[in-house]
């Protein structure tokens, strides 16, 4: 006992100094690693989804995320209907990251009995240091296929096929606070009436807010630019909460949308938020390691 | 004109790896620490860490960036900055200390040499006083430090979830191999870009130059 406190004051007289050397290496690391590394932001938002729309996440390289988003019909078709949960649209998905930019997905919709294939990639990354980048910015493009019978008269593959294109902005503002902006571009190879556009396109914002290391607020929503969609459609809106378990993200939430993939809730969207056409969902995915790093 | 100027420098810099004594320190230390369970094993690793030993009075001193540490599963890495050590609010972990018991000019020789070493260990912005047991070599004119120890993320105010709880082990081995190289004592310090031009290694493992005390730029 006496020995080590007679140790301890011995390295007293050190430890002044002690700090030195630490303040000296550090001031070495922080030159060096920032010279070499960007510092990247990371986990901007938790999933690859956040309600409605895509995030610029992706699954990193080698993991494959099994994704099953689920939409209940609208709260106010009544107590007969159990408040919507009768009624269900599903979508089942995977993604797959090939590197830690680039990932791969193939999905499929209840809703129309949608196919639909995508490539997402992160072509800048918010990062700190001397290349400072501000904002995240991953590009998706998807295309989606109906391959619901239509009776008369039956319709050709050309006319089965949308098309998206969307640039994901995003900007991790504080550990606790993501924004994203979603600029995007519907094109239908087929539209059932006169009036209806082939080309839509919408400008969507999304928002992230955590309440704790687990739990965060979201909220995504897409506003139509003006035209005969804006007219005769509605903007998606969504409201959410994040859980976050060990392996799993749980995502419930309330949408005016039922549709999963851009090409079906952006032009398509009718219910009205306000008098109650609001689906509960949710998304939930699991991510598996099929390679590791 | 330039250019001889450039060489004489350059030799300057060779020159201390004659020295015995002196501090040496390394850009490129790894660290890797290892939490095993029943359910499942977590592995990170770094081979980023800094470290700097000065032989003239025993005092050691490493700092590893908390980002750097690289996973099997892009989500281990992810929950580990995001949840656990919280990287954005405390992006280093630091270690400060001295050998206990040393004794100026008491250089390792060739052999391996153990040796004790206490100091403040700083993860997750908390500081604990730790003794660790280490072993210092000398080997070609480059200081090999090895080190292995336990780690409690509870000791550091490391929350970990009921659901996980049986996934994270309760302490993490930590082991820690660092070759470092004899510093230059230089006056002034000379850019980074030109160090890495004359160091013998290559650019990923510099002699680092002498920096002024206090703080320096960028900080």
């Amino acid at each position: 006992m006496v020995l080590l406190a007679g140790l301890l004051l011995g390295t007293v007289p050190a430890l002044a100094q002690d700090d030195d050397l630490l303040r000296e290496l550090q001031a070495k690391a922080a030159d060096s690693t920032h010279s070499r590394v960007p510092d990247f932001t990371q986990a901007t938002f938790k999933g690859t989804h956040i309600i409605n729309s895509q995030s610029v996440e992706t699954p990193g390289q080698g993991t494959l995320l099994f994704l099953i988003q689920h939409r209940f019909g609208t709260l106010n078709s009544g107590a007969y209907n159990f408040f919507g949960l009768d009624q269900a649209v599903l979508r089942l998905s995977f993604e797959y990251g090939l590197t830690d930019r680039l990932a791969l997905g193939v999905g499929r919709s209840s809703q129309d009995k949608t196919f639909d294939g995508f490539v997402k990639y992160k072509a800048l990354r918010q990062s700190t240091g001397t290349h400072a980048m501000p904002v995240s910015v991953t590009l998706l493009a998807s295309s989606a296929l109906t391959s619901l019978k239509f009776v008369e008269p039956e319709r050709t593959t050309r006319t089965r096929l949308a098309y998206t294109y969307q640039a994901l902005i995003a900007r991790k503002f504080s550990p606790s606070l993501s924004v994203q902006l979603m600029p995007t571009l519907v094109h239908r190879n087929f539209v059932d009436s006169k009036r209806a556009e082939n080309d839509v396109y919408a400008l969507g914002a999304a928002v992230r807010q955590k309440l704790t290391k687990r739990l965060a607020l979201t909220a995504d929503y897409f506003y139509l630019l003006p035209g005969a969609t804006a007219t005769d459609m509605r903007n998606a809106l969504g409201l959410g909460v994040d859980i976050e378990t060990g392996g799993h993200v749980f995502q419930l939430h309330f949408t005016n949308a039922q549709g999963m993939m851009e090409s079906l809730f952006v032009p398509q969207t009718t219910g009205n938020f306000f008098d109650g056409d609001i689906y509960f969902g949710f998304n939930v995915s699991r991510a598996f390691t099929v390679k590791s790093r | 004109m330039k250019h001889l100027l450039l060489l004489g420098l350059g030799l300057l810099l060779l020159l201390p790896t004659a020295q015995a004594q002196g501090k040496y320190s390394t850009r490129t230390g790894s660290i890797r620490f290892f939490s095993g369970t029943p359910l499942e094993d977590i592995e990170g690793r770094s081979t980023q860490a800094a470290g700097v030993l000065d032989m003239n009075t025993g005092k050691v001193a490493f700092s590893v960036p908390m980002k750097s540490f690289v996973f099997k599963r892009t989500l281990m890495q992810e929950h580990f900055n995001e949840n656990y050590v919280e990287s954005e609010k405390y992006p280093t972990a630091t270690f400060s200390g001295a050998v206990v018991g040393f004794q100026p000019g008491q250089l390792p020789g060739t052999g391996l040499q153990r040796v004790q070493v206490e100091g403040d260990l700083t993860i997750h912005g908390v500081k604990r006083r730790v003794r660790v047991p280490g072993t210092l070599e000398l080997k070609d004119s480059h200081l090999l430090v090895s080190s292995k120890f336990n780690v409690a993320p509870a000791d550091y105010n490391i929350e970990i979830p009921a659901l996980v709880r049986d996934n994270i082990a309760k302490t993490m081995e930590v082991t820690l191999a660092f070759s470092c190289d004899p510093t230059p004592r230089l006056k002034p310090p000379l850019p980074d870009e030109f160090s890495s031009l004359f160091s013998p290694v290559g650019p990923a493992c510099r002699p680092a130059t002498r920096y002024r005390a206090g703080p320096g730029p960028g900080r």
